[in-house]
């Protein structure tokens, strides 16, 4: 077993023993549950609405190249500097490098999960530059040295208690229980950050080809800070958040906002396309939009799973997956958490380093069913595994394999390990829990229930004879 | 080879294989229907003007906003008079226009103009932001604003307390109808900043509880002219 799994296992365990968690997390769903249905309901169908936002990200996906070339066209003509960045480390050096290039010390950065898959805020600070979190989820799990928990509430897994303790200790705020207390603590604290910042950092929910622009959906007005006051504005954007035409985020819009977070808009929906235009009074002087590879491509190249890049990262399968909700977002130890993470993460990192999170998935379904853009999530999940056994089958699981194929194929071989299970399950008793026992994994958190008297054949076979 | 030939290359590569086309819709043929129009699917929206006011109505104040229908420019005048002394307001920051000429010259406040550029830190200590819009959508309670429109990109997120004035004609059904508009209007020339807000800033991030206020305008209040 390699380390990523290990340490999966190690703390899967933990959180799923850990009864405060699991209750902390069902407690701050169960009101987005509620609003995502209600808003849903509104829709005149949800159903429709979710094959024709699917279909047109497959329109954008696979026809990448072509609205990839139209978005970047429709920006630089109105001076926006395009960046391609091949793969994280060339994000990065080319973000450093604007920085240094205009002496900035200050940096302000909104939520962006594209820069934490790259590390951006590590390669800042190594550079000497000063960098805030903006968004309040963001800005705690920050404070805290801790990555976000959950990709769109990042701080879903604190009381409000350890908020106030930790602004209590790092930023001397008096103590309180009122979220709208603390809220305002971290408001002063931006709004200095926000006015004397000379870059801002975002990232992107969509690519508009046809008008060259970004959007970005935020509810705190961060982004709208962090867009307008700071003389350079740098936006990371995943190569697959294209869209086609403006006229799809009449679609996207809603459909992100209710999915993602049980409301029926966000409260900022804001495009950009291009640095402060002749005539307007604010905005920054050099707009920096930087497109991400980072071996999105690779998943691209497989077709089985390319809709995968269809995802808008809202959150709704994480939001509905059984597992997430025990395992808890740190125990995934990767940058995307949940279902979602689980899938693109082997193509991302690596397949056998991360196969095991193939195996993070009760199967239910539920998040392919909660997925606005209709990604075949927990299909993809087994192809994973698949593939992880093609590419390096173990022979432990060759020997498995092979004796279970024989086995149910041969109604003789069948019936006699039915029955050779039946004898020798009252050795369990003793054996039950060492390395003899072959069920014990299975059985260290349930008991066994006892093998029937006699087997469906058996019984079928005198239930006919009578 | 330039880092842009490297990306598209990897892609027209990798798009060799095609992967099948998601037929959902029944009696979809060859022709994909990504370009049908998504208004029977989303949430509906009235027909009559009047529905339709009734309906942004509705939204913006499920949204936490303040909305008036104001039958002329003085009732408008006089609420905005009524929000400065409730909110003891000093300072008012503004971009110049027909709705907000008229409103700033009876209420007698210090005023941040941004037409011209301004200082951070003044429009930072403004008590309110007043600004003009390009659409209201009656489908979400969402005012379109654009850095034209709305005196740039900071005056409407800055200020506390954020008061749009719109015409009657700008109240569209949609988020697409006001996609359309702004459009038709900018042909290519588009402003660099246009945004849908939708109620008051926002937070859930302490153990989802919403706060309003988070980083931008703790309130929110739209005046309807005809």
């Amino acid at each position: 077993m390699n380390v990523y799994a290990k340490e999966f296992n190690e703390s899967a365990r933990r959180y799923t023993a850990d009864l405060h968690h699991r209750d902390l997390i069902h407690k701050a769903l169960s009101g987005y549950y509620a609003k995502r249905d209600e808003f849903k309901n509104r829709f005149q169908s949800w159903s429709g609405a979710r094959d024709l936002a699917a279909e047109i990200k497959w329109e954008a996906i696979n026809h990448l190249d072509r609205y990839l070339d139209e978005f970047v066209s429709k920006l630089e003509a109105r001076g926006t500097k395009v960046f391609w960045a091949p793969d994280a480390q060339a994000a990065r050096d080319y973000i450093v490098g604007v920085a240094r290039q205009h002496q900035v010390r200050a940096v302000i950065k909104s939520k962006s999960m594209t820069a934490e898959e790259i590390h951006l805020n590590d390669a800042l600070e190594k550079a000497g530059f000063e960098i805030a979190e903006s968004d309040l989820g963001e800005y705690i799990v920050q404070l805290r040295e801790e990555p976000p928990y959950h990709l769109v509430f990042p701080a879903m897994h604190l009381t409000r208690q350890q908020i106030s303790d930790l602004f209590h200790d790092k930023l001397g705020s008096e103590p309180t229980n009122n979220p709208e207390d603390l809220t305002m603590v971290a408001r002063r604290v931006m709004r200095r950050k926000y006015c004397k910042a000379e870059m801002g950092i975002s990232g992107a929910n969509f690519a508009i080809a046809e008008t060259g622009m970004i959007s970005i959906t935020e509810n705190e007005g961060n982004a709208r800070l962090t867009t307008s006051l700071p003389k350079i504005h740098v936006a990371l954007v995943g190569i697959e958040k294209v869209l086609p035409r403006l006229s799809d985020l009449a679609l996207f819009l809603p459909m992100l906002a209710t999915a993602g977070a049980g409301q029926s808009i966000t409260c900022y929906n804001t495009l950009y396309g291009g640095p402060r235009q002749p005539g307007e009074p604010d905005g920054p002087e050099e707009f920096h939009v930087v497109l991400l590879d980072n071996r999105r491509t690779e998943l691209l190249a497989d077709a089985e799973q390319r809709d995968a890049l269809h995802c808008i990262r809202c959150g709704a399968c994480l939001n509905v997956c059984p597992i997430f909700k025990n395992v808890g977002g740190h125990s995934y130890g990767t940058t995307y958490q949940g279902p979602i993470g689980s899938v693109i993460t082997p193509h991302l990192r690596g397949l056998q380093d991360w196969k095991h999170l193939s195996q993070a998935s009760s199967l239910c379904g539920a998040c392919t069913e909660a997925c606005p853009v209709k990604i075949n999530l927990h299909h993809h999940l087994l192809h994973n595994r698949r593939n992880a056994v093609r590419a390096h089958p173990t022979l432990l699981e060759k020997l498995i394999q092979f004796g279970f194929v024989r086995m149910m194929c041969h109604p003789a071989l069948y019936q006699f390990a039915a029955s050779v299970g039946r004898l020798a399950q009252p050795l369990q008793r003793w054996l039950g829990g060492t390395i003899l026992d072959p069920v014990r994994a299975w059985a260290k958190t349930r008991s066994f229930p006892p093998l029937a008297k006699k087997s469906f054949r058996e019984l079928w076979r005198e239930r006919k004879a009578s | 080879m330039t880092n842009r030939e490297i990306i598209l290359g990897r892609i027209r590569e990798a798009l060799k294989v095609s992967a099948p086309h998601p037929v959902f819709h029944t009696g979809a043929t060859e022709q994909p229907l990504f370009t049908a129009a998504p208004q029977k699917w989303l949430p509906p929206v009235g027909q009559t003007p009047g529905e339709q006011i009734d309906l942004f109505r509705q939204n913006a104040e499920a949204l936490k906003a303040e909305f008036r229908a104001c039958a002329n420019m003085n009732e408008a005048l006089q609420h905005v008079k009524k929000l400065a002394a409730v909110g003891g307001w000093k300072k008012i920051g503004r971009h110049r226009g027909e709705l907000t000429d008229a409103v700033v010259r009876e209420l007698g406040l210090v005023e941040v103009q941004t037409d011209h550029g301004y200082a951070v830190d003044d429009l930072e200590s403004c008590d309110a932001g007043l600004t003009e819009c390009e659409a209201l959508v009656a489908q979400t309670g969402s005012v379109m604003v654009s850095a034209p429109s709305a005196g740039g990109r900071a005056l409407s997120v800055l200020p506390p307390h954020h008061v749009v004035l719109a015409r009657r004609n700008q109240l569209v059904s949609d988020l697409g109808a006001a996609l359309q508009r702004v459009q038709e209007k900018f042909k290519d020339k588009f402003p660099s900043f246009m945004s849908f807000i939708s109620g008051p800033s926002r937070t859930g991030d302490i153990e989802r509880i919403l706060v309003l206020g988070a980083h931008g305008p703790k309130k929110l209040t739209i005046l309807l002219l005809p």
